[in-house]
């Protein structure tokens, strides 16, 4: 009572300290309720998913609707499985690697090259812009070059193509971040020995930021593999295998999709769902491993 | 060297690709919108509210969708707020380093990896119903509806900057403040955020860019209206929606408009994410 005496007002720390826990509480409680839909997304998967997921589901292509709906009616597992889709999901991750790949190391080194120069900055910028294009939009760009002006139709190439538009940005900043990592005695060293500047970026840097440089390509795999609005608008679906870039093909979120607006179907929905879940989240944590092992 | 200069000129060749995707994805937008613009005008076109695909009365307005994507999207900045603040600050202020932060981090990080399509199928058949039993829409769609699922899939990326500006508050001027008395709330609101404010403002200026865009879940949750939302619980459509919604019978003058949303679509998410980018570049 004599501090009040002193500075004239009540003593609040009952109140405060009241309310410093009640804040904490509440913190606790929200970060628990922020990550509770992970883990009701997986175990829902899981309950609904599991049962339909057999050798079939990954030879075989999806059922038509009569079968899965006899199927249905008899109280069996729908026959068929997923197999166009995930040969068309490969088929096309393949492709937009190779179109990707090579091309947006190049560039992270380019920028790493010319730290604080204009031009540079300005490729940084828009490199940046392009990471934060809705991938609904590159669909469409993808729609206008390769489906209007290319394959003159629906086609594995121009979900590639919109698939490839997506990793370049994650995989040159990748590489950018890996190349400033590496100690820039190791360039030193391989010039002071007279080897030549291509030579230095094939044998060391390239080889020494490995592993971040795979940690950023993973990366940007899996975060293309479950795309499926530019698919809807670039390679429409098929229902069988198809490995010709040139014609429409299936892709596991596709199969999905049309799954879910089958009525007959919803069974695979979880499945497919569960298998392409897995996948994602398997390379992403492939990626991470990675990524720790080496830094 | 001479080897020298043709690799270099090869890294400088290689940039340029950047510069030709941006180049061809603007005239390609531009050209393939400039019908509908042409029909309509182009503020004719951002301002109209109709939407009507009958041949002969073709009319096509922008607005409903407009209204949509930036109603649902300031719905989950919302609604996001609260869970990722405090998610960052359980970790990287209360516990942080510890183990539990690091099982938190992950787990929401494994929350960027989900695919939009098994959010939306999750807000589907999980959230709509519990909705549609509350009774403000019959069968669950709406704004609120996807707001929320969109809130959930943009807390990693606001997640993700937030730890990394709190975690960089010095830690003298933390313990000044306890030394004086203050408890941890009075820190983390007296001390914390305002260091950590224009990062914290830049991380969800981002996570808004990513809710613009949004596409798939949006689309199976929205309920598919071309009206402008009269409610939360109103249905809608945005413009990621609508394009993904719509683009399957679309040509001639639809597929312009289409061409054209996406235009703006475009125009909007880069805006955005760039005032997020320079509040960031700024303040690093």
């Amino acid at each position: 009572m004599e501090r009040e005496a002193i500075i004239g007002e009540k003593d609040h720390s009952n109140w405060r300290e009241l309310k410093n826990r009640l804040f904490f509480g509440t913190v606790v409680v929200l970060a628990g309720i922020t990550i509770s839909p992970i883990l009701l997304i997986v175990y829902k998967l899981l309950a609904k998913g599991l049962k339909q997921i057999n050798f079939d589901f990954f030879l075989k292509v999806a059922p038509d609707t009569l079968q899965a709906m006899t199927a249905v009616r008899n109280g069996e597992i729908i026959p068929g499985g997923i197999a166009n889709g995930i040969t068309g999901t490969i088929l096309m991750v393949v492709v937009a690697s190779l179109i990707a790949i090579p091309v947006s190391i190049v560039i992270g080194i380019f920028l790493y090259e010319n730290q604080g120069k204009k031009y540079a900055n300005l490729i940084r910028s828009l490199t940046d812009i392009l990471q934060g294009v809705p991938s609904v939009v590159l669909g469409l760009i993808a729609y206008i070059w390769i489906v209007q002006g290319v394959t003159k139709g629906f086609s594995a190439l121009a979900g590639s193509v919109a698939l490839a538009i997506m990793m370049l940005p994650l995989i040159i900043r990748s590489t950018e971040e890996t190349m400033k990592m590496i100690p820039i005695s190791i360039k030193e060293a391989g010039a002071a020995l007279g080897v030549p500047y291509h030579k230095i970026i094939l044998k060391v840097m390239i080889p020494s930021g490995f592993s971040g440089l795979m940690t950023g390509i993973l990366l940007s795999i899996s975060r293309v593999l479950g795309e499926t609005a530019p698919l809807m608008l670039t390679t429409l679906g098929s229902t069988t295998i198809n490995f010709n870039i040139t014609k429409p093909t299936s892709a596991v979120p596709l199969q999905i999709w049309e799954f879910y607006n089958n009525p007959n179907m919803i069974d695979l929905v979880w499945s497919s769902s569960l298998f392409l879940m897995g996948f994602v989240l398997t390379l992403n944590i492939i990626a991470k491993r990675i990524s720790m092992k080496y830094s | 060297m001479a080897s020298e200069k043709i690799i270099k000129n090869l890294l400088k060749a290689s940039s340029v690709i950047i510069l030709l995707i941006f180049a061809g994805m603007a005239y390609s937008m531009i050209r393939g919108a400039i019908p509908a613009f042409k029909e309509f005008g182009l503020f004719g076109f951002i301002f109209s509210t109709d939407w009507n695909p009958t041949e002969g009365k073709e009319s096509y307005g922008a607005l409903p969708f407009i209204a949509g994507t930036v109603i649902t999207s300031l719905l989950a900045l919302i609604i996001c707020f609260p869970l990722a603040f405090s998610t960052s600050l359980f970790i990287a202020e209360y516990f942080r380093k510890t183990k539990i932060a690091t099982i938190l981090s992950t787990l929401v990080d494994l929350l960027a990896g989900v695919p939009s399509i098994v959010y939306g199928l999750w807000g589907f058949y999980t959230i709509r119903p519990l909705i549609a039993e509350l009774g403000y829409s019959g069968q669950g769609y709406g704004i609120f509806t996807s707001g929320l699922i969109l809130a959930i899939m943009i807390i990693p990326y606001a997640t993700s900057i937030s730890n990394e500006i709190i975690s960089m508050v010095p830690n003298e001027l933390k313990e000044a403040a306890y030394s004086l008395g203050a408890t941890r709330m009075e820190v983390i609101f007296s001390v914390i955020l305002p260091n950590a404010r224009s990062g914290l403002v830049a991380g969800y200026i981002l996570a808004l860019g990513r809710a613009l865009g949004e596409t798939m879940a949006v689309t199976m949750l929205i309920g598919n209206a071309n009206i402008i939302p009269t409610g939360l619980f109103s249905p809608g459509n945005t413009m990621a929606s609508v394009i993904a919604n719509q683009f399957g019978e679309a040509d001639g003058l639809k597929l312009s408009s289409l061409i054209a949303i996406g235009l703006l679509l475009f125009a909007v998410t880069a805006i955005v994410n760039s005032i997020g980018k320079i509040i960031i570049r700024k303040y690093a």
